[in-house]
């Protein structure tokens, strides 16, 4: 049928010899041109490198020249350059659509070395994709406007950028955190590793710039609820907790902190290491300065009675009848910037967390020696008197190790390091690391492990089999003993010590798929959030208009984290700065006709894109979020679902054409 | 709830209080266990190092003759923990590795017999206790909670490791026999030595390393202050039992540390009497810990008589052992 009126162009790459080493790509332009005829094929060629200016003028000139209503060009896999070429038949003033790319690179020649076979097999890829074109249609972009405010959830240090970043371009940022204060666990370190920065004396001005930034609106204590909407135009729903504090009225002097009687473990902040109150800020630089009332834990809120915070509030800002208040706002971008939580050293039962009273977690320890911690930064046991004369510091926990965590956690080996350089510095102690490999690859890193080695640390390679107080022998009693096979003296050995602090894994929030779902983007099989490339794309997701940075997406130290904040916000700049955003056209649609409304897609959509009309029983697809990916077109048992770009026309004409050789050499050559 | 049983050498012999006592705790567990008809040795520990294919052939013939009796059960409990390592070993294997499956099936076919892999669940009697039974049904039972007596659970190194079918929370840190016994009353105390080695057959190949073994486990529970150590493995109970008269004279020590079957403590809370559980065979004297908890045991135990035949049948290979023992 459409075969007469048809003109179609084909381009043989060589691809330098990535292609011509195995393919005879100048028998497979002829050959088009000789045998596909019939199907429109008006003029092939073959050229060294299809993606050069030279090709991509040669394919734009034929189009104008020759006339081409359809450009195939057999090259790469279309991941790498369809893009490329759409671009180049839209300058020449055809429709990027009316293109198709035929991979006989990646499904040809990288996989097979029988030239004549691999010459034939690329003929007939060539044949589907001629077949396949003749049936797109011309498509336009999908515009949709980008709203200006972004959502930037999570108050670590990567939101904190991340807000920064765009709020300080001019444009209105809502930083969304669950806890009481913005800071994350950088607020929690004492010093950062290998500069020993004050980790508060960097983070804080952060902090309170993001506090008092006039774009940027400030929610903690409050959670997103619910995502609706698309790139562009999102509508957020958002629960602020209720504080229990009037916060016009507050000034954040601290006398109902000071007075609350009721003292609790603070298992946030503090890690369970020391105290708070029932009514309290996380910590002294907290942004913002209002507290919140513990419901849970408050006397009040428990008994009926107290109110103690209320009475010496000079302000009366305390606010015992506050609720939930329910926040929706629109938003043109979100990102997404949750951190991770800790790994909980108890599932190793045999490093004695939890049973040992003086086997710390990293965190505790961080804690420890933070100068405004539970210990004012002294190096104490858990008796919170003794200065420890040995000290352990255990590598890997939970990370590296197939029984809890594959992945290596990136930033243990330079904190344990850290960690060893403040024993030594503050007490007399002699510190051991055992460590299975020493990772400090980013910039002067390998440094401060020398100096940590200079400074007399004492490191045994080895996986630790077990932290225990079962002495053995007399000199072993009441201390915790090490056993650890030294790989490099080649024997076990027990090493008695007063502290050990295990360097615990750092995996994904707990809730990292209920938020990826959340917010309609995909997590890895371990948790973390999935980039839309892991090394060309790596804070974008599938997901157009959602943004992911800093822990959130895998183990990540400082430096890494805030990169991707600012890196996150560039992305989104742009898509401010442009205003609008033209989206692939590539969409699935509903035959609402035909649509039994059965519901099997609804669930399906990783996109959350299908929604069920109850009144008329038939779903439709939202074209801002559909991705094209075709899973619905696929599961829908009705045939009522049609992909544009993969349509079961176009699908079965690409098969006919692959199936064109069948008579030829092709089968007798490849069996 | 029935289930087959596969006793094993030891419950005849060494662990004849151990079977005792399953027995006496059976019925009011509402377990009914048939044993296997015609069963043959499990292969111990050694057998598979020299001969892997008669070794599993041998444990194969076990697990065929369970089959044909699956009318009664598909769940096949051994109380001892070397053989029920090595029964779960060959059903696994069975399952896995298609040429040792065509050579054990050679091997059975010889004598008309035939067990098809994965058809029977192999589980040790702590695990079925814990998991099917119920720590409820084990509460509703308990009449003489053992209130104030402090014991060590140890577990040895079989039943946890490898788990080839992950029966059990922890393959180094479990916690199933201590919440058993605390459903019993004890008070059961931090072992961290729960899973560490009684030293096996040692004690027959290298008595140094055996008693050092010993001593460990038996000073660990020493210092934590355990009445007694208690155990579901006849070879743990048999090393720390018999063994450690000789670990002391070894080391010139004197750890009294006795060792029971975790069935017999089940068996004296619901209060049954401590003879028909087995209740002083014993070479290391039960008897003032118990007497915590108020149990009598009428008879004296038969440690001393039978010490003397073990100094004697097994010669000190170390000088300061003879030194210490001479005194």
């Amino acid at each position: 049928m459409a075969e007469n009126k048809e003109r179609i162009g084909v381009y043989v790459c060589h691809c330098g010899t990535n292609i011509a080493g195995v393919v005879d790509v100048e028998e497979v332009a002829r050959w088009a041109k000789e045998n596909l005829g019939d199907q429109g094929v008006v003029i092939s060629k073959d050229y060294k490198f299809m993606c050069s200016s030279l090709g991509q003028d040669m394919i734009q000139a034929d189009i104008q020249k020759e006339g081409l209503t359809r450009v195939v060009v057999a090259a790469c896999s279309p991941h790498l350059h369809e893009k490329t070429f759409r671009v180049a038949a839209e300058r020449a003033g055809l429709n990027p659509y009316l293109t198709e790319l035929a991979s006989i690179r990646e499904q040809v020649s990288w996989v097979h070395k029988d030239k004549v076979v691999a010459t034939e097999k690329s003929k007939a890829v060539v044949a589907g994709a001629v077949s396949r074109v003749v049936m797109h249609e011309p498509l336009e972009p999908i515009i949709v406007p980008i709203a200006e405010p972004t959502l930037v959830v999570g108050g670590g240090i990567a939101g904190i950028q991340a807000a920064l970043e765009i709020a300080n371009a001019g444009h209105p940022v809502y930083l969304v955190e669950r806890e009481p204060s913005i800071g994350g666990h950088m607020a929690q370190f004492d010093k950062t590793f290998p500069t020993l920065d004050c980790s508060a004396c960097i983070l804080t001005p952060r902090m309170s710039e993001a506090g008092t930034h006039p774009n940027i609106t400030l929610l903690t204590y409050a959670e997103v609820e619910q995502v609706d909407g698309f790139v562009g135009n999102f509508d957020v729903t958002i629960r602020q907790k209720a504080r229990c504090v009037d916060t016009d009225a507050c000034t954040g002097c601290g006398i109902c902190e000071q007075k609350c009687p009721k003292k609790v473990i603070d298992d946030v902040f503090e890690v369970g290491l020391g105290y708070r109150k029932a009514i309290y800020t996380p910590f002294d630089q907290a942004v913002p300065k209002y507290p919140v009332i513990d419901r849970e834990n408050c006397t009040y809120f428990e008994k009926g009675t107290c109110r103690v915070c209320e009475k010496f509030c000079p302000t009366d800002a305390i606010n015992f009848e506050q609720e939930d208040e329910i926040i929706e706002i629109n938003v043109g971008n979100i990102i997404l910037a949750t951190g991770y939580d800790l790994f909980d050293a108890r599932r190793i039962p045999q490093y004695g967390y939890g049973r040992l009273a003086n086997v710390f977690t990293s965190l505790e320890f961080e804690r420890m020696t933070n100068a405004a911690g539970p210990t004012s930064g002294d190096i104490l046991l858990r008796d919170g008197k003794t200065v420890p004369k040995s000290v352990g510091i255990i590598h890997c926990v939970g990370s590296r190790d197939r029984n809890y965590n594959n992945y290596c956690s990136a930033i243990c080996c330079m904190q344990s390091l850290k960690f060893a350089h403040l024993v030594d510095e503050r007490t007399s102690a002699t510190v051991y690391n055992f460590y299975i490999d020493m990772r400090t690859p980013a910039k002067d890193y390998d440094e401060f492990y020398q100096r940590v080695l200079d400074e007399g640390t004492l490191f045994v390679r080895g996986k630790v089999a077990e932290v225990t107080d079962a002495a053995r022998i007399s000199g072993e009693e009441g201390k915790l003993i090490v056993q650890v096979e030294d790989t490099l003296a080649g024997k076990q050995r027990r090493i008695p010590l007063d502290m050990v602090i295990l360097s615990a894994a750092l995996e994904p929030r707990h809730d990292a798929y209920e938020t990826a779902h959340k917010f309609g983007i995909a997590c890895s099989a371990n948790g973390w959030f999935t980039e839309k490339h892991p090394k060309l794309d790596p804070v974008a997701t599938m997901t157009e208009g959602i943004f992911i940075a800093g822990a959130a997406t895998g183990p990540k130290d400082i430096p890494a984290s805030v990169s991707q904040g600012s890196a996150a916000a560039a992305r989104v700049l742009s898509y401010i700065e442009r205003g609008e955003l033209a989206l692939e056209p590539v969409r699935a649609m509903i035959n609402q006709e035909q649509c039994s409304g059965c519901r099997i897609c609804n669930d399906l959509c990783p996109y959350n894109a299908i929604l069920f009309h109850e009144d008329q029983m038939v779903s439709e697809i939202n074209q801002a979020l559909c991705q094209g990916c075709g899973t619905c077109v696929a599961a829908c048992p009705a045939g009522a679902i049609t992909g544009t770009v993969f349509s079961d026309k176009q699908v079965f004409a690409q098969i006919d054409g692959l199936l064109f050789l069948e008579k030829s050499a092709l089968v007798p050559e490849m069996a | 709830m029935k289930y087959l049983f596969y006793p094993g050498c030891s419950m005849e012999k060494s662990a004849i209080p151990y079977l005792m006592s399953l027995k006496a705790i059976e019925d009011k567990l509402s377990m009914e266990l048939v044993e296997l008809e015609d069963w043959n040795c499990c292969g111990a520990t050694e057998y598979s190092a020299v001969n892997r294919i008669a070794s599993h052939a041998l444990v194969g013939r076990n697990l065929a003759i369970a089959e044909s009796m699956s009318a009664e059960s598909h769940t096949l409990v051994a109380p001892c923990s070397a053989c029920y390592l090595n029964l779960s070993k060959t059903d696994h294997y069975l399952q896995e590795d298609r040429i040792f499956k065509a050579r054990i099936d050679d091997a059975l076919a010889a004598g008309d017999m035939s067990y098809t892999p994965g058809s029977i669940e192999v589980r040790h009697a702590l695990d079925v206790i814990y998991n099917e039974i119920g720590l409820e049904k084990i509460k509703a039972n308990v009449v003489k909670p053992l209130k104030g007596l402090r014991v060590a659970a140890y577990y040895g190194c079989m039943i946890v490791r490898p788990d080839l079918h992950g029966y059990y929370d922890s393959h180094e840190y479990p916690m199933i026999l201590e919440e058993l016994l605390e459903a019993l009353g004890a008070e059961v105390i931090d072992f961290p030595m729960k899973t560490h080695c009684c030293s096996g057959h040692m004690t027959q190949i290298s008595g140094e390393t055996a008693y050092e073994l010993i001593r460990r486990l038996i000073y660990g529970a020493t210092r934590y202050e355990a009445d007694l150590m208690v155990t579901l493995c006849p070879m743990c109970q048999l090393n720390i039992d018999a063994y450690q008269s000789e670990a002391n004279r070894y080391f010139k020590t004197d750890y009294v540390m006795p060792i029971l079957y975790f069935t017999q403590l089940i068996g004296l809370a619901f209060g049954i009497d401590a003879k028909d559980l087995g209740i002083g065979q014993e070479f290391v004297d039960p008897r003032p810990a118990l007497a915590k908890i108020d149990v009598e045991v009428d008879e004296a135990p038969a440690a001393t008589k039978k010490r003397r035949v073990k100094e004697e049948g097994l010669p000190m290979p170390q000088m300061p052992g003879k030194n210490g023992g001479g005194d």
